[in-house]
């Protein structure tokens, strides 16, 4: 049983590359393995800036031979079929024999394939993968052909057993492959030879090279949080540049440095932001004065004077970004004392989208649409329009421009500068949220105005426009956007009739393209009225749905349950949709669940399909005038009596949103269904009584359907 | 930092560089004799990097980007600076190495200092041009770029070339340990006639930057950059026989007007003239000229290669 080891030392890998790298290493080489007969007890993979490295142990030393019969021509066929067989097979007519079938003699070739030699077969799997490696972006050197993230240098490959190591021999575009590597590029440049996994990862320790980048994380890790609690300060959390950083070292060497006082007025997250970004540092926040003091940077060497130099030339860089963001902020802050006119006019001059207008003219629309949004949420009309005005300012701001990140979060610096209330200023910060499935929801009142109006401005002008995500292309973000909306009304469980917003948003964006020149604030409540038929807010409004259906998913309720509520008509409250939905899950989940819902769906079907096929056959919507007089037998007149009960029941039981009040009341219908249709023939001669059951029939699918379509519920 | 090694001055910067990389055998280059906006435009480099024929080359180029212009005031950018530039085709195998090596020339030794090579693509919109490479930092700062290219003027580099660019003001302070760039001995600080890069560029940083941002005659700059996209696209298309019925294509005199177009339009950016959707339009437009030169020293190239 042979370990195998694989090591593919190159230039440089993008640390961002990286993790991908080493799962698709892996992938590739062990699919492989396997595809051509081998096993393996376990495998993992590795990465530095400068080697991809694979570990497989327990592998079969070699594939097992396999037996194939296949059946031939008949022995009395002509003489070019068996030739035929004979080249298809590679056998001679003497290895072949002859059986009973069951329309003669017949030809069988047993054909064997003896098994592989391991290195045989890891040469052909590891050449496959380097030359066909998913590198996001790989490239050519030098005068070769070969392609790879970065020029590649060498290949390590060797399989070891008992015995000892063998190289795998394999050649690809002059690189052969051998049992050496070489250490940290500066600390131990020299090549040495490898016997297998553990003394290789045990020599690169030796050479300076820590294999394993969860190791490098984690020393990282511990050793910058060491070097701030030492002075009483704590590193800023940040698992993204930790993840990169042990992506750019082989050799982690963490060291510390203190910002300039001069900086320390900066706003934290500009401190942040410019040594992350620019500088690959981690913060470290003084905890006795809550400031973002210091640094570590994480240095590739150990040196003789333990780093000094290196970080007295990082502390230098960061002075004179510092200086850079410190001109920026002054110079901002400047022009928030003035009123921040000059950023308005600017937007002015920024097209948000040919079809759509200025950055300037979409403020304008969200600005009024906050006002009309801010009484559903608790917040002031006239701080959610103002918030909406100023809440995109910072985009014309010198900092934002050059750290397009710090948007929002600048404009609440600087709404708060220019003395404007508390919720005015954080919704500058709070209203792009939320961005993504776990992101978190703003609840301010006035971020939250502002923040629907935002996107639900997007997502109507781009459908204004025609233009919606296809397949896995969604420039503008829009399905993102109907997310954020979901999050927005569900989180903070906001009452509205989605559609109809949509339908005045949507035509608003018309008429502003038709070039009307309606200006949202002065015309809404008046053209509102106004006749307008269009399937766009449908079919908005299916989109969000969509987006709804995926966001529950994730929670746990099952598709055929949102499925069935969502096939009602009139469900244009997602926080109704989403409370019935939940009742619905929970009422299956309980005791006898299951058998009441079954039980109720397969009654709701013989209704629902009674109706239809009459429906269908006559020409007619049954839907009116049911009569108890009309009645027959017991078994109707008891359908009645119970219809006259439930309905009642169903309706304040919805009104107040008491589902499970509402699913007791509709369940109690199912066995005076049962009942009915054991007794009673609905299709009779007499037309006035056909028509009268069909119409009974009706008023209960109506009265299911106000809590869900039963049907759709699988089982 | 104070180690005897060390440069004392700018041109001490250069000239370590120069003899460095004579040494590793690259013809050393005189700048080019026109306004251009990195050093990559030389046509040493674009040019060179098309076509199967080897090629190894170092030069100082002046450059110039009109509207990082600050007056002389900011210690760190300029309107007017120097880049130094190496292109090595095919990039040989040990280019890091070699590379490295000029670090130590300067007195940087990677043994005290923390050099990385951080993931940086290069792409040149107006050239029609993309490699793949890295910054390399050295304790955090950017001190070069590194590129290995792939594609000059819509054409596969084969073989591919190695580019290193040096930018010099930043990587000479650096080594001299200077704060702000007019304060940087530009020749021996001990010399008789001692002048800082303030001496010689404080008052042209001052006068270029009023005229690039305020004074450049933008109606004449429209102008001018017609006529050098008309007159490049005119040059390509003259007949490849002269008069006497030489055959003569004229891939380089085209080329510099393709220079000259995206100059003028560095300027006309700098004058703010040029709106975000116009930009994209006028470096197409430069990028054009860029494809179609390249298009033309391509097969002038192959057929050179062909006859001998």
């Amino acid at each position: 049983m042979p370990d195998l080891l694989i090591e593919l030392f190159s230039e440089e890998i993008p640390a961002r590359m990286q993790p991908r790298a080493r799962a698709d290493l892996q992938r590739l080489i062990t699919d492989g393995l396997v595809e051509a007969g081998l096993t393996y007890a376990s495998a993992g993979a590795f990465s530095t800036p400068r080697r991809l490295t694979l570990t497989v142990e327990g592998l079969t030393a070699q594939s097992p031979t396999t037996r194939e019969e296949r059946k031939g021509p008949r022995t009395d066929a002509p003489e070019q079929a068996l030739e035929g067989f004979l080249r298809a097979t590679g056998l001679t007519k003497d290895q072949l024999e002859a059986h009973d079938d069951k329309k003669g003699q017949v030809w069988f070739a047993t054909i064997t394939r003896p098994g592989r030699p391991a290195a045989d077969i890891v040469a052909e799997v590891l050449e496959a993968t380097i030359r066909n490696f998913p590198w996001p972006k790989s490239m050519r050197w030098g005068a070769g052909s070969l392609r790879w993230v970065r020029p590649l240098h060498s290949i390590l490959c060797i399989l070891t057993d008992e015995a000892g190591a063998t190289t795998v021999p394999l050649a690809i575009d002059g690189l052969t492959a051998g049992n050496t590597t070489r250490g940290h590029r500066f600390m131990a440049p020299d090549a040495f030879v490898v016997t297998g996994f553990e003394d290789y990862a045990a020599k690169l320790r030796r050479a300076r090279v820590m294999l394993d980048p969860a190791e490098r994380a984690a020393e990282i890790r511990s050793q910058a949080e060491n070097l701030a609690f030492a002075r009483g300060w704590q590193i800023v959390p940040d698992d993204g540049l930790l993840s990169e950083v042990a992506g750019l070292v082989e050799w982690p060497v963490p060291l510390m440095g203190v910002i300039e006082a001069r900086f320390l007025d900066l706003p934290p997250e500009v401190l942040q932001t410019s040594m992350k970004e620019h500088q690959k540092f981690f913060s470290a926040r003084n905890l006795k004065t809550g400031r973002i003091e210091g640094f570590v940077t994480v240095a590739n060497i150990e040196t003789p004077d333990d780093g000094a130099t290196i970080l007295a030339g990082n502390q230098r860089v960061l002075a004179a970004r510092l200086s850079d963001a410190a001109f920026f902020y002054e110079n901002d802050l400047r022009e928030v004392k003035a009123g921040m006119k000059a950023w308005a006019e600017g937007l002015k001059a920024v097209t948000f989208h040919n079809k759509l207008g200025s950055q300037a003219d979409r403020i304008a629309r969200i600005a009024a649409l906050a006002r009309e949004i801010a009484p559903l949420v608790g917040a002031d009309p006239d701080q959610a329009e103002e918030a909406a005005r100023l809440a995109k300012l910072d985009l014309r701001s010198a900092m934002v421009g050059e750290f397009p990140e710090l948007q929002g979060i600048m404009g609440r610096y600087y709404a708060l500068e220019a003395g404007k209330p508390e919720a005015v200023a954080d919704a500058a910060c709070d209203h792009y949220s939320p961005l993504g499935p776990s992101d978190a929801v703003p609840t301010a009142p006035v971020s939250v105005a502002v923040a629907l109006a935002d996107k639900i401005d997007t997502l109507t002008g781009f459908w204004a426009i025609d233009e919606k995500p296809t397949g896995s292309k969604d420039p503008f973000a829009l399905r993102r956007a109907a997310l954020g909306v979901i999050r927005l009304v569900l989180e903070n469980r906001v009452r509205f009739d989605l559609k109809e917003l949509l339908r005045s948003c949507i035509r608003d964006h018309q008429e502003y393209q038709a070039g009307e020149g309606i200006s949202r604030s002065g015309s809404r409540s008046g053209s509102r009225s106004r006749s307008y038929s269009d399937s766009k807010p449908e079919n908005l409004l299916a989109f969000i749905y969509d987006r709804l259906k995926v966001y529950l998913r994730d929670q746990g309720i099952r598709h055929d349950i949102i499925d069935a509520v969502l096939a009602q008509p009139g469900n244009d409250d997602l926080v109704l949709v989403v409370n019935c939905t939940r009742a619905l899950q929970d009422f299956l989940k309980g005791p006898d669940g299951e058998d009441l819902v079954q039980g109720l769906k397969r009654s709701m079907n013989m209704v629902s399909k009674t109706v239809f096929e009459a429906e269908d056959k006559d020409g007619v919507e049954y839907s009116f005038g049911a009569d108890v007089k009309f009645a027959e037998t017991d078994e109707e007149r008891a359908l009645f009596a119970a219809l006259d009960q439930a309905e009642p029941a169903i309706g304040a039981a919805i009104a107040a949103e008491d589902f499970p009040a509402a699913m007791s009341a509709i369940a109690g219908l199912r066995a005076p269904i049962d009942a009915f249709f054991e007794a009673v023939q609905v299709n009779t001669d007499n037309q006035i009584v056909r028509r009268n059951r069909l119409n009974l029939l009706s008023r209960i699918r109506a009265a299911g359907r106000q809590i869900a379509d039963f049907t759709r519920i699988e089982g | 930092m104070t180690s005897p090694n060390r440069p004392r001055s700018f041109q001490d910067v250069i000239l370590r560089l120069q003899s460095y990389w004579a040494a590793q055998g690259c013809a050393i280059l005189q700048p080019y004799d026109m306004e251009v906006g990195a050093g990559t435009f030389h046509p040493a480099t674009t040019l060179r990097a098309l076509g199967g024929r080897a090629w190894a080359a170092a030069y100082v180029q002046p450059s110039r980007r009109p509207t990082d212009g600050r007056y002389g005031e900011n210690p760190n950018r300029l309107q007017h600076y120097y880049q130094y530039q190496v292109i090595i085709k095919p990039s040989p195998p040990d280019l890091q190495d070699l590379y490295l090596g000029s670090l130590k020339a300067i007195g940087l030794d990677p043994m005290i200092h923390d050099v990385r090579f951080v993931e940086d693509d290069w792409e040149s919109p107006t050239l029609g041009a993309w490699g793949l490479g890295w910054e390399v930092w050295c304790d955090g700062m950017e001190v070069s770029q590194f590129t290995y290219f792939q594609q000059v003027g819509g054409h596969d580099c084969k073989p591919v070339s190695g580019e290193l660019t040096y930018g010099l003001e930043r990587l000479a302070m650096y080594v001299l340990g200077v704060e702000h760039v007019m304060d940087m001995p530009f020749n021996d600080p001990d010399s008789p006639t001692p002048l800082s890069y303030g001496d010689i560029f404080r008052q042209t940083e001052q006068e270029y930057s009023r005229w690039n941002f305020d004074q450049a005659e933008t109606a004449t700059l429209f102008r001018h950059f017609e006529d050098a996209e008309a007159e490049c696209a005119r040059i390509l298309a003259a007949a490849a026989e002269d008069s006497a019925g030489r055959h003569i294509p004229m891939a380089h005199p085209a080329y510099d007007q393709c220079i000259k177009a995206s100059h003028i339009f560095n300027l006309l950016d700098a004058r703010g003239v040029i709106s975000v959707t116009e930009r994209q339009a006028y470096i197409g437009r430069v990028r054009a000229l860029a494809k179609a030169c390249a298009d033309l020293f391509v097969t002038t190239a192959a057929a050179q290669e062909a006859a001998a």
